[in-house]
């Protein structure tokens, strides 16, 4: 009886203490929230996220009250100068010493692809707004990362279907010489040739590139009817611009940019850009929603918002509600109710998170207005078409990721 | 169609030509560079940094002022070579006497400062310079269509290369520089202003970097950090072509614009490395460089 006794004491004392353990770990440790920025803030890729991006991110801090559930949220950021082993170096000191619930930002698909190993070994939690690569949630992906905002896919998907529709069967490539720019390369090839176009040729060149008139005068010369750009930001500018100094367009040949920011045509202006084919996950100016968030960003930076610059809100907020949700800052946890939760805001529309970490939801295929359509600087793009989020993205049938059972 | 090594021979003439121009860039860039370390011993890691404020200033020029290219092409130059003597009177001067090193790590810690303002106040997109009404428009060559503001760069830039070399080789002035640095003691017992002389000199290599910004605005982007990729290069070719050799840098940059050039056609991947790996063999084989003495 005794014994009996003892061993139902000792059992309830052990589930007690069981229970506190839970009830310790339903809150949020230390106390804080820390939100980690890490982004190329000097580089190439500064424009479409950088410090703008961070400025995103304090607005949904902002918004959100600046606190969960008491813990107040704390911000910093880090460039990561498009480096793979700064990028993880600086997540690993992050972890080590400060602690950090969620990584946020992350633009150059190689750093991205180093951080999310980084994240992966402390089991972290991490968005990715700005990087491309489809890889990421393909054979790169982790339980730990959620990607946000677009990918190769989409972009491939939806503009070179489109021009491929329009009669440009046949294509050159310019890949940037990394992750990414081959992620590119590999969808367009797929939806270029399953559309019934043909591939003549393609240069991979070093990232980044200063001079392309020499890869400008090899696309000339392959005879190809559309110059596709896989390439981005300061590199797709420089072609850009080359291939109008070559009478490119003149010479009966097209451009289709794969991946065009805002920010790169204000960059270039609507002379030389006027007419491009491009896909967009979001653009400011395309209903009342977006312009009202796109009006606020305005009045702190006097730029409007990328897509990426967007996405970071929209994935910040996502993810405070979520953890105010649960209680918790467990990673897994606040993950799970994330992915359990359609995202529907100014941002996104049908979205989902899906098991392999790809948030889709609805793209668009846009084209560059010309400077006489355009009513003002930030008017650049016209919308032409919807591209519904289960059709945008690699279907999850064709996936090689290991969290997807197929 | 004529073949070579499996490129048509049209688009190897065009590479050719895109090389040339390229080389010619490269050449007036590390010309400036030469003349800064032959005469007064100061690797200028502000170069790059100067030939980006070149740019700048003719983009803000055209923007605010409404200062056209041609004159921007002249005052631009004097403008910023006048910044530079400002530099070398008033920092570089007083760690003349010391290492190398320090006059590398104070032009590389102002080139970082110039860089990060212009980052801070303009991004790094850039924007872009119009080319001058009398130069837009093509040359059809037969081989290639060649921009006519490309075919104007190449000249300009071999016209300004050959006249400083013939300068500072073959004039008196010339002829005093090089020897105030070579003994300056001895020049300024003859009557001779060496620390005017250094100064000038300072200031004419950091013009020929602001030259070649204006040459460069219409063609790149107009960005803070369009010179920061290009100065590696430029110091390779200084170091290929032998430090402070002035026929050097010019050969030098020429061809390892065309060697460049043709890298970009049989294995583009490699392109932003074979002047590298040039350096690597020069320095194995003849550590002073081509046109360097050995010292």
């Amino acid at each position: 009886m005794t014994f009996l006794r003892k061993t139902l004491a000792s059992g309830i004392a052990l589930a007690a203490t069981a229970m506190m353990a839970t009830g310790a770990q339903a809150e949020i440790s230390d106390n804080a929230v820390r939100i980690g920025y890490l982004a190329d803030m000097s580089g190439t890729y500064r424009d479409l996220a950088g410090p703008g991006g961070l400025v995103a991110l304090e607005m949904a801090v902002e918004d959100f009250g600046g606190s969960v559930n008491g813990a107040p949220i704390e911000v910093f950021s880090a460039d990561d100068r498009n480096s793979a082993d700064v990028g993880a170096n600086t997540v690993r000191g992050w972890f080590d010493q400060e602690n950090v619930d969620l990584v946020a930002g992350l633009v150059a698909s190689s750093v991205t692809i180093a951080v999310t190993n980084v994240l992966k070994e402390h089991n972290g939690l991490g968005i990715v707004s700005g990087s491309a690569a489809s890889s990421i949630t393909n054979e790169h992906c982790t339980p730990n990362h959620i990607h946000w905002v677009y990918d190769t896919y989409p972009l491939a998907n939806g503009t070179a279907k489109a021009v491929v529709e329009q009669g440009g069967d046949s294509w050159f490539l310019l890949t940037a010489d990394y992750a990414f720019g081959h992620a590119l390369e590999g969808d367009v090839i797929k939806v270029v040739e399953d559309s019934g176009g043909t591939i003549v040729g393609k240069i991979r060149h070093p990232f980044p590139t200063n001079d392309f008139s020499s890869y400008i005068l090899q696309a000339q010369g392959s005879g190809a009817k559309i110059i596709g750009l896989a390439n981005a930001g300061a590199d797709t500018v420089n072609a850009i611009t080359t291939a109008s100094q070559f009478g490119v367009v003149q010479g009966g040949q097209q451009l289709a940019g794969l991946l065009i920011f805002l920010s790169d045509v204000h960059a270039m202006g609507l002379e030389a850009t006027q007419g491009l084919l491009l896909t967009t996950g979001w653009y400011w100016d395309m209903d009342d929603e977006a312009r009202e968030w796109a009006e606020r960003y305005y009045e702190r930076t006097e730029r409007m918002p990328t897509m990426v610059q967007a996405g970071i809100y929209s994935s910040t907020m996502h993810y405070l509600k979520a953890m105010e949700e649960v209680g918790t800052d467990d990673p897994m946890t606040v993950k799970t109710r994330m992915a359990g939760t359609p995202v529907n805001d100014f941002f996104s529309r049908n979205g989902r998170i899906r098991e392999d970490g790809r948030m889709v939801h609805d793209m668009y295929l846009a084209q560059v207005k010309s400077p006489d359509e355009s009513t003002g600087e930030w008017d650049v793009y016209e919308i032409l078409a919807t591209i519904p989020a289960e059709e945008a993205y690699r279907p999850l049938s064709e996936s090689q990721c290991d969290l997807v059972q197929n | 169609m004529t073949m070579i090594f499996g490129v048509p021979l049209a688009v190897f003439m065009g590479q050719l030509m895109l090389g040339l121009i390229n080389g010619a860039f490269y050449a007036l860039l590390s010309l400036g560079l030469a003349v800064i370390f032959g005469l007064l011993k100061i690797v200028n890691f502000a170069h790059g940094a100067q030939y980006m404020l070149g740019a700048f200033a003719a983009l803000l020029a055209l923007e605010y002022l409404g200062i056209n290219y041609w004159v921007a092409l002249l005052l631009v130059p004097l403008v910023v070579g006048g910044l530079g003597m400002v530099i070398e009177r008033y920092l570089l001067r007083r760690i003349a006497h010391l290492d190398h090193l320090y006059g590398l790590l104070l032009t590389f810690g102002l080139a970082l400062i110039a860089e990060g303002s212009l980052v801070n106040l303009f991004g790094v997109s850039g924007s872009s310079y119009p080319t001058p009404a009398a130069l837009q428009g093509g040359i059809n060559l037969g081989f290639m269509f060649l921009p006519t503001y490309r075919a104007w760069v190449l000249v300009a830039a071999l016209v300004v290369c050959l006249g400083t070399w013939f300068i500072i080789e073959r004039t008196r002035l010339g002829a005093y520089l090089r020897a105030g640095t070579e003994n300056s003691a001895l020049m300024q017992a003859f009557g001779v202003n060496v620390p005017l002389l250094v100064t000038l000199t300072y200031g004419f290599g950091v013009a020929l970097a602001a030259f070649a910004g204006v040459l460069a605005a219409p063609l790149y982007p107009v960005s803070p950090t369009m010179g920061s990729s290009l100065l590696i290069v430029v110091f390779a070719v200084v170091v290929i072509g032998g430090m402070g050799s002035i026929l050097g840098a010019i050969i030098t940059g020429l061809s390892m614009g065309l060697i460049e050039g043709l890298t970009k056609v049989y294995y583009p991947e490699a392109a932003n490395t074979v002047i590298f790996l040039v350096m690597i063999l020069v320095l194995m084989l003849r550590p002073a460089g081509l046109f360097g003495k050995e010292t």
